[in-house]
């Protein structure tokens, strides 16, 4: 494969829909390669707060995870391919988190599940939790909510597969596993004497540039 | 149950030299407590527990109290007589004089056995920088271990003959007290879509407002 980007297909959809009906299989590498991935996505076991309950929830039969090939939760971030930080990261568990998220081998997926790992969510304005876990973690999908319900979870997952499916497997916009200079080691924060040394990982996260309006 | 001055009372025909006082509660809860001298604080603490009219064997709870240095002005009136026959005329002269802050540590104490409480018990520290031990009472009541660990955490009381003196919820190198008055919070505001009070203080901070000119030429973008 080159590295140009990708020429329109020869097919429309619709077209080859037909001819699956008709029992030909018509399909790229690239294609096939994004469906096994995005259809075995496997979260790692890891919970922090009540959202992990309702992540727990949506495992079970009533919602039922299976249906989208991620029921099997793993207790070992080596056989994880995806990280729902579910809950509020204190500055004390933060590096515990971004030494999990080194640990799990590309390729993996970031759910920030909650307005607390999203943003601190009610404990932003607190002195010990994170403000968010994508200062350290670069974060796929953000699912809003206080706890989110399990079927924003499960749309949030939903969202993941149609982010992996739309993904090139060649050329400068391949994911990070497949771009052979990728950082795939994050620095873990270490604990200072007033806050995590360094606060942000900047390479992650810049904080937004905005311009206030005055009376704002 | 006996009163606060009622235990007060026994205490100090008890244990003599004791400094104890009762701190009263103004308010409707009309909560009152009993001050603790540091010096023979373990020994009322054991009195307590094992006194078989009291018999406070559980304590509860243990938090922790910061009171800011804070400056007293007394207002006194001197009475001068006036011109004449005319009324008196009060002179009025403002004494200022500076009231040290300390650091203060409550328990709650109750008793399992006899079914009452709560009996509340103050310990403050000599001032709030360098003098800041007080008295374990955890070799009293053991449930004071975690929360005496939680108040040297957050207020930065040290707790002397404390088995286990650790910091509970901050990680060990944090040098800071964050419940104490004067902590100042590390900086690290991001924007917020609606801030006020406080957060409105540090957005301006963060983000200083637009040249006048430059904001009503960035309205009128699109």
């Amino acid at each position: 494969m080159s590295d140009d980007a990708p020429s329109p297909p020869a097919l429309t959809d619709a077209e080859r829909a037909e001819l699956r009906r008709q029992g030909i299989l018509l399909t790229s590498m690239q294609e096939l390669y994004n469906w096994g991935r995005s259809n075995s996505v496997w979260p790692l076991q890891f919970g922090l707060a009540c959202c992990a309950i309702e992540m727990i929830a949506a495992s079970m039969a009533r919602f039922d995870i299976a249906r989208f090939g991620s029921e099997v939760f793993r207790p070992s971030p080596r056989q994880a391919d995806l990280l729902i930080v579910s809950g509020t990261v204190t500055k004390k568990m933060a590096p515990q988190v971004v030494r999990i998220w080194n640990q799990m081998p590309e390729p993996k997926y970031c759910i920030a599940m909650g307005a607390c790992a999203i943003s601190g969510g009610p404990f932003k304005q607190g002195y010990n939790v994170l403000k968010g876990i994508d200062r350290y973690v670069p974060v796929d999908i953000y699912v809003p909510g206080c706890p989110p319900r399990p079927e924003a979870l499960l749309h949030g997952l939903i969202e993941l597969q149609k982010k992996i499916r739309g993904q090139a497997i060649s050329g400068r916009d391949a994911p990070r596993h497949l771009q052979p200079d990728a950082a795939c080691d994050y620095p873990v924060p270490g604990f200072g004497e007033h806050d995590l040394v360094p606060p942000k990982n900047p390479a992650v996260w810049q904080p937004p540039v905005l311009t206030r309006k005055e009376g704002a | 149950m006996e009163t606060p001055e009622q235990i007060r009372d026994r205490l100090l025909a008890r244990i003599p030299g004791a400094a104890v006082s009762v701190v009263v509660n103004p308010g409707p809860a009309a909560q009152h407590s009993l001050l603790l001298g540091a010096a023979h604080a373990r020994e009322i603490a054991e009195f307590l527990r094992d006194d078989p009219g009291l018999q406070l064997d559980f304590c509860s709870n243990v938090s922790g109290v910061d009171w800011l240095d804070r400056e007293i002005v007394e207002t006194i009136k001197t009475p001068t007589p006036g011109p004449g026959a005319g009324p008196a005329t009060f002179a009025e002269q403002k004494i200022r004089r500076p009231h040290p802050g300390y650091l203060e540590a409550v328990y709650h104490l109750y008793s399992m056995a006899l079914k009452h409480g709560p009996v509340v018990l103050r310990l403050r520290t000599a001032d709030r920088r360098d003098q800041v031990t007080l008295p374990s009472l955890t070799p009293v009541w053991r449930s004071c271990e975690f929360q005496e660990r939680e108040v040297f955490d957050l207020f930065g009381i040290v707790f002397a003959g404390h088995p286990d003196l650790r910091r509970i919820l901050m990680w060990d190198e944090f040098r800071d007290h964050p419940m104490r008055k004067d902590y100042a919070e590390p900086d690290d505001y991001e924007w917020e879509p609606t801030p006020h009070g406080d957060v409105l203080a540090k957005a301006k901070r963060h983000y200083p407002a637009a040249e006048p000119a430059a904001s009503v030429k960035g309205e009128a973008k699109p």
